[in-house]
């Protein structure tokens, strides 16, 4: 058991081996830094984190006459951390027995302001124009540790910008303060190094080597490493400001990873998603797939309305009356031969959506046959990091699945308990074939458009109901055509390919006439009221004891149900 | 609050002669008089006469050009951010390729005239002193939509009121900030 003193607050922390900085964290002291990550290697190169440090014996403080770079030190039994916040800390714990000569972090303070004076000699300071502006640590430390002014008389740096960086990265050269985060990630997690430092001293630049661009799939990371404004992502740049944007919990639906995420959003547009930390999901970083694969969310091209065919034409009618005569139609073929009535669902639906349409159809009948919609799958899992070559190494740190779909197995859990098993799509497409089939409620939800193009033909008396955000072959053929909603529009929980629950939060209004699928089922259910998925989520977890952990609410970081 | 910090106060009882009444008007018909003897307040015959209004006159928004007729603004939201009113709306794009000095500019901008309060916070949140209020005061219209001033309008009043010369340019002793004063 080693007890650690920090800003004379003892913490137990056990066997661990940590740092100051994770030490300190544990007391709730932040130690300011920028180039320490947690998932990175330490390099101790931006000397924001410098801390006093001293040992505690027989009740006696000896306090060491220099400051040490909190992410680069360990602590050890005894050890007695002096941050240059000591002045806000818990006074309700007795101080600690020091030198009377000594002053508690005064060296430590002024270790950090003349750091900070040193990180901002180059910086152009143009904030107004800086896309990082409102979330930068720049900022936010220059305002807590800084110097009110500069007392540099030299004119600054100012080497030109970078955009060839990468096609979906530029650099800011000059607002770069070398902490070389993203060096490193792309050295160890990504692994196939294309960033590297340039010159030396003042001229120090973040590079890539020429004509080898930042081109990897989990490139958009170093915009997030990035503790200030220099590295941006094209995608994001200078569409707002980001004290305007609202940021919602999710997770991302591009495959099953799950990662965890936060959904950056204003007036009901998506702007950018950024990870979440969750250990148990992803760990700290998303592949760009996920990270620019949000644009399907604004689409003009989205199906907006429900779409009832007149003749050969579809024809847009309020949600209201499509969902009822949708409802007849259906209802008619459950009583004549519910045997020829399918219904699949989609790896897209959430456990609740996929819960509600299984509940009512087979409420209605025993004999209505659900299936696993389209899994799509492409290529391999790709893991990370690779080598130069692009060969993948161990220890693996990132893997990008080849299942594009975040909730395969909470959509199987349902299926199984309703059905007995897992029927894959195929089958439903073989009995309509065969002209078994009468009826078919086909769910998307794809976020490519062209991904249900599974019904290429049909039989003439099959009726044929599609959900989904694009239009394609399925709904070209579809009798009844409702909007699917997508991650950004829903409440309810995925399950990834590990079987971890996670929560999905709604940070945007569908569009037009949309409803959520978990709407659009308790409409066809005739179950009044409002969908509410916490409610739907104790009324699956008590029926299905697969999600039986459900019932209490999720926790932020997910809940793993095997 | 107790009941012992409050202080009750009686008004004063009128006596028979102020509940009369007649000295009251007495005294008002000899302002009247005095007044029609000898004028004091002196009312201005607008529109025939125009007010000399002061410089910091709060009226109709401006977008100010720097030395190269360009926009100055950076569209960095400072004053779309301030506003109380939510009357600024600005798209920023990157700046075209010639513009070395800067990386941003505003693709569009727009104020709503009718939503605005003219309290001249966007004003004091500009950091490149693009954003400035005029001496326009007598700003009408005859739908909505022509209340709306665009890029083009705001610059338009620029013009009009440099040239007229009524509005010098309210500058900071010549400085606009690291953001529209790189070195030429």
């Amino acid at each position: 058991m080693a007890t650690v003193y920090i800003n004379d607050k003892p913490v137990d922390i056990g066997t661990e081996r940590l740092n100051c900085v994770q030490a300190a964290e544990r007391a709730d002291v932040h130690v300011p830094h920028y180039c320490y990550h947690p998932s990175l290697t330490v390099v101790a190169s931006c000397r924001m984190c410098l801390i006093e440090m001293g040992d505690l014996k027989d009740g006696k403080v000896t306090m060491i006459p220099k400051v040490f770079p909190g992410c680069q030190t360990p602590v050890k039994d005894g050890t007695v951390i002096v941050t240059g916040d000591y002045a806000k800390r818990d006074t309700s714990v007795p101080p600690l027995a020091y030198d009377p000569k000594y002053v508690p972090a005064d060296r430590a303070k002024k270790a950090q302001a003349d750091t900070l004076e040193g990180i901002l000699l180059n910086h152009p300071l143009d904030c107004p124009v800086c896309d990082k502006a409102g979330e930068c640590k720049l900022q936010d430390y220059s305002f807590e540790y800084g110097r009110g002014e500069t007392r540099l008389v030299d004119e600054k740096n100012q080497p030109p910008n970078k955009p060839e960086l990468s096609s979906k990265i530029t650099l800011f050269t000059d607002r770069c303060i070398m902490c070389t985060r993203c060096v490193r990630f792309t050295r160890e997690v990504s692994g196939q190094a294309e960033l590297q430092v340039s010159s030396r001293g003042h001229h120090s630049e973040i590079d890539i080597f020429p004509g080898e661009p930042l081109e990897n799939k989990l490139a958009g990371n170093v915009v997030d490493l990035c503790p200030v404004g220099a590295l941006g992502s094209k995608d994001f740049l200078y569409k707002q400001r980001v004290w305007y944007l609202k940021s919602t919990d999710s997770v991302c639906n591009r495959c099953s990873t799950g990662c965890s995420i936060h959904v950056d959003a204003n007036k009901d547009v998506v702007f950018r998603l950024r990870p979440r930390e969750n250990p148990q999901a992803q760990g700290y970083f998303m592949c760009d797939e996920g990270r620019h694969g949000y644009h399907h969310a604004d689409s003009t091209e989205r199906i907006a309305r429900p779409l009832v065919r007149r003749g050969d034409k579809l024809v847009a009618i309020p949600y209201l009356d499509a969902a009822q005569e949708f409802r007849n139609d259906f209802e008619t073929h459950l009583r004549l031969h519910p045997g020829a009535v399918w219904a699949i669902l989609s790896p897209f639906l959430t456990v609740e959506e996929a819960y509600l349409a299984a509940r009512w159809l087979k409420g209605k009948s025993q004999q209505v046959k659900l299936a696993l919609g389209h899994v799509p799958m492409v290529g391999e899992d790709d893991t990370y990091p690779k080598d130069r070559r692009g060969r993948p190494i161990q220890p693996v740190k990132f893997t990008i699945r080849a299942e594009k779909c975040p909730n395969r197995l909470g959509v199987e859990a349902v299926l199984r308990h309703f059905e007995g098993s897992v029927v894959p799509l195929a089958k439903a497409i073989e009995s309509a074939k065969r002209g078994e089939a009468k009826a078919v409620l086909l769910t998307g939800g794809y976020p490519d458009p062209g991904t249900l193009n599974v019904f290429a033909e049909k039989p003439n008396d099959l009726m044929l109901a599609v959900t989904d955000i694009f239009h394609g072959a399925a709904t070209a053929l579809a009798k009844y055509v409702f909007p699917a909603t997508t991650f950004s529009e829903k409440e309810g929980v995925y399950v990834n390919y590990a079987g971890l629950a996670q929560a999905l939060h709604r940070s945007c209004k569908p569009p037009l006439e949309g409803r959520s699928e978990g709407q659009f089922f308790m409409d066809l259910a005739q179950r009044n009221g409002l969908f509410n998925a916490a409610t739907i989520r104790k009324e699956l977890a008590a029926e299905i004891r697969y999600f039986a952990k459900l019932a209490d609410g999720i926790p932020e970081l997910g809940v793993k149900l095997f | 609050m107790s009941a012992k910090t409050v202080r009750w106060v009686e008004e004063p009882k009128m006596g028979l002669f102020e509940r009369m009444y007649l000295p009251a008007i007495a005294q008002g018909i000899a302002t009247t008089v005095r007044h029609i003897l000898k004028p004091q307040v002196k009312t201005e015959q607008y529109p025939e006469q125009e007010p000399k209004l002061p410089a910091n006159y709060r009226g109709v928004h401006r977008l100010n050009r720097d030395d190269d007729g360009r926009v100055r603004c950076v569209a960095c939201y400072m004053c779309a951010t301030a506003c109380p009113a939510h009357c600024i709306d600005i798209v920023a794009a990157p700046a075209p390729a010639g513009w070395k000095d800067r990386e941003k500019y505003p693709e569009t901008f727009v104020i709503d005239e009718l939503r605005c309060i003219y309290c001249g916070m966007c004003e004091e949140a500009c950091p490149v002193d693009a954003i400035e209020l005029t001496t326009l005061y007598d700003l009408t219209g005859l739908s909505r939509e022509e209340m709306i001033f665009d890029k083009e309008k705001l610059l338009s009043v620029w013009d009009q009121t440099t040239k007229a010369g009524t509005d010098p340019v309210r500058t900071k002793s010549g400085h606009y900030g690291p953001a529209a004063d790189l070195p030429k």
